[in-house]
């Protein structure tokens, strides 16, 4: 390919600038001792293939660097003490209060330190953020099914720093001790004194006696600035090497198999990209910082356990578990042997960690039924795996009408409602709204998959009537390239399973269940067009 | 040619100000008669004034009020209740911000503008303070607005956030029913709406707040309505459910447009 040109009489490149000289020198110097080169140059030729969607991760680690940097300013000035103090500061309608220096110093970094309420709502912002491109992320992985082997354990640790990030987020919404944070951690201690027998010890170890306490602020400040951050910047640095050591996944294409990689190195343009992301991302959130007002915990006043105001909420990665309590029936709680069982609660603390263990073992769950032992690093069409996208998009709708139930008050005074009839509404949502998402969504991806299948042994209508010379009138379909065609022929054809009997010749219960939950995925499939049919078609 | 006659004609007859100089004569005069006449009455037999305020109210309740609450006052039963007791300032509340006379029968009286001149209120609300003694308008000296803030901000969370939110941006209550936004809300009908307690909300009499402190609570709520937040666009005050809103749609929305422009560069 490349044709090397003669020797040029005069070399003039040859002799190094001194710049280059002393570039030069220093990368020997570090590779002599570090040895760094071998990690540059396996790191530098990492592959990312280029889709939009493929950089939501990357938002989410963006929007955590901007957390650790806002955060860390933030320690310098926040007192995690309950102490009772008298607040002198600037803000007028607080002044002379009592309340704990927790609070006092979350109002001076407000009002009284420089920058202080800008890093507040960036810090903030920044977290909402945070755990919102989480989700889309883990949307993104779950219905292009880039979980399937060898990601199942990426996922497992994607869905622990959820976890951890939402855990981050709570507690440090508890922090500054103001009545909408008091208000929130008094939900946390009912649900704990909710679970029985053991529940209110739990509360009382938690709060260091009777709620509130005067200890809860201080451990929640240790919890949040060291141990989650902690196990939170260990697991991400294994998701980042996993996700470096199993390749990112590609949609199918011309010239990208199962077996290759197609995109840029990381060295240089992926690395230059990515770090002008990052000034986009950190940038975006300084711009909502400086414009918006969150959490102003100055209306909220300073936590006392009689006041609550209309319209408590939690931040929106916890609103699915508040709307789940909103949700319960009244009446659900009974005395039985002399103690008070709060199945209000219960149920709650039940079926919620239901949910989040059926999503952090979903690539297991669906490996068995499946029986598939292949890799895959093909990200998949949403459409190309009917049932998987069906589940998730009951899966979205639960968590949605859950989420929407934490705001059912602001729902029912923005659009004139009854908060009953939104209650009543939503519980019967969260039954039946997943059932219709998941009939209309199967049908509308295999509907979809028709008309696919239907393009690439057709072509597309052109909208151009001929008239023959016998006098017929067709519609002339435009045939589609090799290239366009490929996005719609190239996925994998799955069939249900087979029950077969194991090695002692026996037919157990497992392999019964198994074969019913393939039936039940693959039940309703598309083919994919053959080469064959398509030579047919053009003959 | 037909707009140059118009215009003649129009001059010939009189000057296009005319009419308008005429209708300000008269209203001023009448006016004037009115207030000369009304101010040398009251200045001269306050009793009879009273009189005839009460007289004029009571023709005014019986136009505009008697078809619910019934010729006397006293109620129409399953329609409206009986106003023996209510006060000056119930009626002086209901009627300025428009929730009496009501639209409609529903969950609650939505405020409307107001169907009466102040004077017609006035005469109202003197009619039903004569029925039966209730609260009567504020004195104007708990409503400047000079109270003590932080007391009132204290009062304002106990005592009225639970319902009106913390801001004052208003909240849900049971079957349809609401506690409407505070701001922008003149003090005297907050001060009203604490003695006589409308619709849903509880009576705050003085001896469970005290004239001074719903004095302290209007400073808090006047503070409110003039400091705009120290953070910035205040998205309705509704806590973390605007800014959950806010960061989906417009954060991350933004954000995904960005992604979206990098890819399709490259492409």
């Amino acid at each position: 390919m490349t044709v090397s040109a003669p020797p040029a009489p005069s070399a003039p490149a040859v002799a190094p600038s001194r710049g280059s000289r002393f570039t030069g020198a220093a990368a020997n110097y570090i590779d002599e001792r570090t040895s760094i080169s071998g990690l540059v140059k396996e790191l530098g030729r990492k592959i990312f293939p280029d889709h939009w969607s493929f950089m939501l991760g990357e938002v989410a680690l963006y929007s955590f660097v901007v957390i650790l940097l806002s955060g860390t300013f933030l320690t310098f000035f926040f007192q995690p003490s309950m102490t009772e103090v008298v607040y002198n500061g600037s803000y007028v309608p607080l002044k002379g209060m009592q309340m704990s220096a927790a609070y006092s110093s979350t109002l001076n970094i407000s009002f009284d330190i420089r920058g202080g309420l800008l890093f507040r709502q960036i810090h903030h912002w920044a977290a909402l953020l945070f755990i919102a491109a989480i989700g889309l992320h883990m949307l993104r992985v779950y219905f292009t099914g880039a979980f399937r082997k060898p990601r199942e354990i990426n996922w497992v640790i994607g869905f622990v720093l959820f976890i951890l990030a939402m855990a981050e987020g709570f507690t440090g919404y508890s922090l500054p001790d103001d009545l909408l944070s008091g208000n929130g951690l008094r939900i946390i201690d009912g649900l704990i004194k909710g679970i029985p027998v053991i529940g209110t010890w739990i509360s009382y170890l938690l709060f260091g006696g009777e709620f509130p306490g005067t200890k809860v602020v201080a451990m929640f400040f240790s919890i949040h600035i060291l141990l989650l951050p902690a196990i939170l910047v260990a697991a991400l640095g294994a998701h980042l090497l996993l996700m470096v050591i199993n390749k990112h996944t590609q949609f199918a294409g011309p010239g990208r198999t199962n077996d290759n990689v197609v995109g840029v190195p990381i060295l240089p343009i992926f690395a230059a990209k990515a770090g002008g992301f990052f000034f986009v991302v950190f940038g975006v959130i300084v711009l909502i910082a400086s414009l918006f007002t969150i959490n102003p915990i100055w209306t909220y006043g300073p936590y006392d356990p009689s006041p609550v105001s209309a319209g408590t909420q939690p931040d929106w990665y916890i609103g699915f578990a508040d709307g789940a309590l909103r949700l319960i029936p009244p009446g659900w709680e009974f005395v039985w042997l002399n103690h008070t069982w709060s199945f209000n609660i219960i149920v709650v603390i039940l079926v919620l960690p239901i949910f989040l263990a059926a999503v952090a073992f979903y690539p297991f769950i669906e490996g068995w039924i499946t029986g598939d032992k292949r890799e895959h690093h093909i990200a998949q069409r949403p459409r190309n795996a009917p049932a998987r996208t069906a589940i998730g998009a009951a899966g979205v709708t639960f968590y949605a009408v859950l989420w929407a139930a934490a705001s059912s008050d602001l729902i029912a005074t923005h659009f004139h409602v009854s908060i009953e009839g939104v209650i009543h509404v939503l519980q019967a949502l969260v039954f039946l709204g997943p059932i219709i998402a998941y009939i209309v969504t199967k049908r509308v991806c295999i509907g979809l998959q028709k008309k696919d299948r239907e393009i690439a042994l057709h072509g597309f209508e052109s909208g151009r009537i001929v008239r023959l010379p016998g006098g017929e009138y067709v519609e002339v379909h435009e045939q589609l390239s090799d290239y366009e065609r490929w996005r719609l022929v190239s996925f994998d054809e799955y069939e249900p399973l087979m029950i077969r009997p194991n090695a002692q010749g026996r037919i157990t219960t497992a392999q019964r269940t198994r074969a019913a939950l393939s039936r039940w995925f693959f039940e309703d499939r598309i083919m994919p067009v053959t080469k064959t049919e398509i030579e047919q078609q053009h003959h | 040619m037909a707009k140059n006659t118009l215009s003649t004609a129009r001059r010939g007859r009189r000057h296009p100000l005319a009419t308008i100089a005429l209708i300000v004569i008269g209203l001023v005069s009448t006016g004037g008669a009115y207030a000369l006449f009304s101010s040398t009455a009251s200045a001269n037999t306050p009793a009879s004034t009273t009189t005839a305020t009460v007289d004029q109210g009571k023709k005014l309740f019986a136009a505009n009020c008697a078809t619910c609450h019934g010729v006397n006052a006293g109620g129409v039963a399953g329609v409206g209740p009986s106003l023996y007791g209510v006060g000056a300032a119930s009626v002086d509340f209901q009627v300025s911000t428009g929730r009496m006379p009501l639209a409609n029968q529903g969950v609650q009286a939505e405020q409307k503008p107001a169907q009466f001149t102040k004077d017609q209120i006035s005469a109202l609300a003197t009619y039903v303070a004569s029925l039966s003694p209730g609260p009567g308008i504020p004195d104007a000296k708990y409503l400047k607005g000079n109270g003590n803030l932080a007391n009132g901000a204290e009062l304002f969370r106990i005592n009225c956030a639970m319902c009106h939110n913390v801001a004052g941006a208003g909240g849900a209550l049971t079957q349809g029913k609401f506690a409407p936004t505070l701001s922008g809300v003149l003090p005297v009908h907050v001060y009203e709406a604490m003695v006589s307690g409308p619709q849903n909300m509880p009576v705050f009499n003085d001896k469970n707040l005290t004239p001074a402190q719903k004095a302290d609570v209007i400073t808090y709520l006047k503070y409110l309505d003039q400091n705009p937040s120290p953070g910035g666009i205040d998205l309705g005050n509704l806590g973390p459910v605007s800014e959950g809103l806010f960061i989906w749609i417009f954060g991350l929305g933004a954000i995904v447009g960005v992604t979206i422009w990098i890819a399709a560069k490259a492409n």
